[in-house]
């Protein structure tokens, strides 16, 4: 079974075709690093297929369903962070108010949540980050946090948006390799977005790059190459590989660390690919 | 926590409206002021689920409400005490009657608080994650304004519209700065309140000041 099945889909988002007729599937058990430039359509990809989007055309098909709000079986990560940075609240309730946290009931965690909650954060090595209050803690260290309560409920399929923001190398290396035991150990099927290739080489299977409305999905080989990213940026591109590493070239710059112009960007319909 | 403190002062001056125009068409002021608030929770809530509109939601609803409130205070300008007693109230001059229907709304307010306490608590922490595992966001929105509302009714017919404030949020927005923990935070804003409410009613009686200037004293002095 697929774990994720896109077919002619399209995504409008403020009169503007976000995503344009893209079919794909990603098979279960699958790690697709998602990458983009910056509204690419990372993040809405994503909240499409959490039902909190509807497809303007197309069907999405998710773990075998169409897809919905409020599916248990998917664990996610918003980008959106900063929750809660200004609360003398406990990393542990924090974490534990997503436990069950759609059910009507009242919010003090029971035996069973206490002890979710203590296997997440030992998921993610945040044991300890649990007993100090989230206005004290770093925006790294809070995005942990969020990692961990992506993890409630055993999720069968993770989306994981941009988990590499604000983290520093080595945290970022121990988020790939969290994702990647998961998948490994777990089975779970994982879509992690990024803007930068690299630290997700040795982990993902696949990667769906987004650029103008359409979607590149295939193994690095097959989508990192210039002749694929020219189409999908809108402009000559090159790549360039490098003791392991692969660094996206407009010209002289690159254009994971450089801005593209803006003209090189705007003014362009996703139809004149 | 819900940055939503605001809407506790509009809707307090909301139910001045409600209970000056009650006094007009010859409805009981209390009953005036608790449809009033609860309606006007009910709209705030429904107008801003999403936190960058609501201070915008909830200035329209105050302006429109001071205006109406205005409206009704010109055709009754006879009532002069009775305004003052639901401006500033009077936790000394409180009726048996009064008593039963504050606790009829702090029942009220209270059990439907702790049904829906715990997605409130998600959508109000994480909106993205909440929303996505479900929780209706405006739905809650509604709820807790509402709830808001009707505890806000019977605070105004104790401590009156200028002072609802004190007791709302001052407790609350003190135990938020020590505890750490859901059930300690309540805990805590319950018992700030009612030191600072007992304390204002003690200091009252010995110095003969109004009862709702210790209260909000107090209020101010535990931030
Ligand atoms: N609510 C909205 N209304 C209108 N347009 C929107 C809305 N949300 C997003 N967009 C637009 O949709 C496009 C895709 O946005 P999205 O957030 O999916 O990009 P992204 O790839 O996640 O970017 P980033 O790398 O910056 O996170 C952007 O052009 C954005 O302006
Ligand atoms: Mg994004």
């Amino acid at each position: 079974m697929n774990a994720i099945e896109f077919h002619d889909v399209s995504v409008r988002l403020g009169g503007r075709e976000v995503l344009n007729l893209v079919t794909l599937e990603i098979a279960t058990g699958e790690f697709v690093g998602v990458l983009g430039p910056n509204g690419a359509g990372k993040t809405t990809l994503m909240r499409a297929i959490l039902g909190l989007i509807p497809a303007s055309r197309g069907t999405i098909r998710v773990l075998g369903r169409p897809a919905a709000r409020g599916n248990p079986a998917i664990g996610y990560m918003p980008q959106v962070r900063g929750a809660g940075s200004h609360l003398r609240l406990s990393g542990c309730d924090f974490v534990a108010s997503a436990v069950d946290g759609h059910r009507i009931g009242k919010p003090f965690p029971g035996k069973t949540a206490r002890a979710e909650v203590n296997r997440v954060l030992g998921l993610v090595g945040a044991m300890e980050l649990g007993r100090r209050p989230l206005a004290e803690l770093s925006g790294g260290e809070r995005q942990r946090l969020l990692l961990a309560q992506a993890l409630i409920g055993r999720p069968q399929l993770l989306l994981l948006d941009e988990p590499m923001s604000n983290l520093d190398p080595h945290f970022q290396a121990s988020a790939v390799a969290l994702a990647k035991s998961l998948q490994t150990e777990l089975g779970v099927t994982i879509l992690f977005s990024a803007h930068e290739l690299n630290p997700l080489l040795g982990a993902t299977d696949r990667v769906l790059y987004l650029g103008r409305g359409r979607a590149a999905l295939g193994t690095v080989d097959e989508v990192i190459t210039g002749s694929v990213l020219s189409r999908l940026y809108g402009t000559e591109l090159d790549v360039i590989r490098l003791n392991g590493r692969i660094f996206v070239m407009a010209g002289s710059r690159d254009v994971e660390h450089e801005p593209v112009p803006a003209h090189d960007l705007l003014g362009m319909s996703p139809h004149d690919a | 926590m819900r940055r939503q403190t605001f809407a506790g002062h509009v809707l307090a001056h909301v139910g001045f409206t409600g209970a000056t125009g009650a006094v007009l068409i010859g409805v009981p002021p209390p009953w005036g002021l608790t449809v009033m608030t609860v309606s006007a929770g009910i709209g705030m809530g429904a107008m801003a689920e999403r936190l960058l509109q609501r201070d915008v939601a909830n200035g329209i609803i105050l302006a429109l409400a001071l205006g109406l409130g205005l409206l009704s205070l010109h055709f009754f300008t006879a009532y002069a005490t009775q305004a003052t007693a639901l401006l500033f109230g009077n936790v000394l001059a409180v009726d048996d009657g009064t008593v039963w229907t504050l606790l009829g709304l702090g029942a009220l307010s209270v059990i439907m608080l702790a049904v829906i306490s715990r997605p409130l608590l998600f959508a109000s922490l994480q909106p993205e994650l909440a929303e996505a595992g479900g929780v209706s966001l405006r739905l809650y929105s509604v709820l807790f304004a509402a709830i808001v509302a009707l505890a806000t009714a019977g605070c105004v017919q104790l401590v009156g519209v200028l002072l609802v404030f004190a007791l709302t949020v001052g407790p609350a927005a003190a135990a938020q700065q020590v505890a750490t923990g859901v059930a300690t935070g309540l805990v805590l804003s319950v018992e700030f309140a009612l030191a600072e409410a007992w304390a204002g009613i003690t200091l009252a009686f010995y110095t003969d000041w109004p009862s709702s200037f210790w209260i909000t004293a107090l209020s101010a002095g535990i931030l």
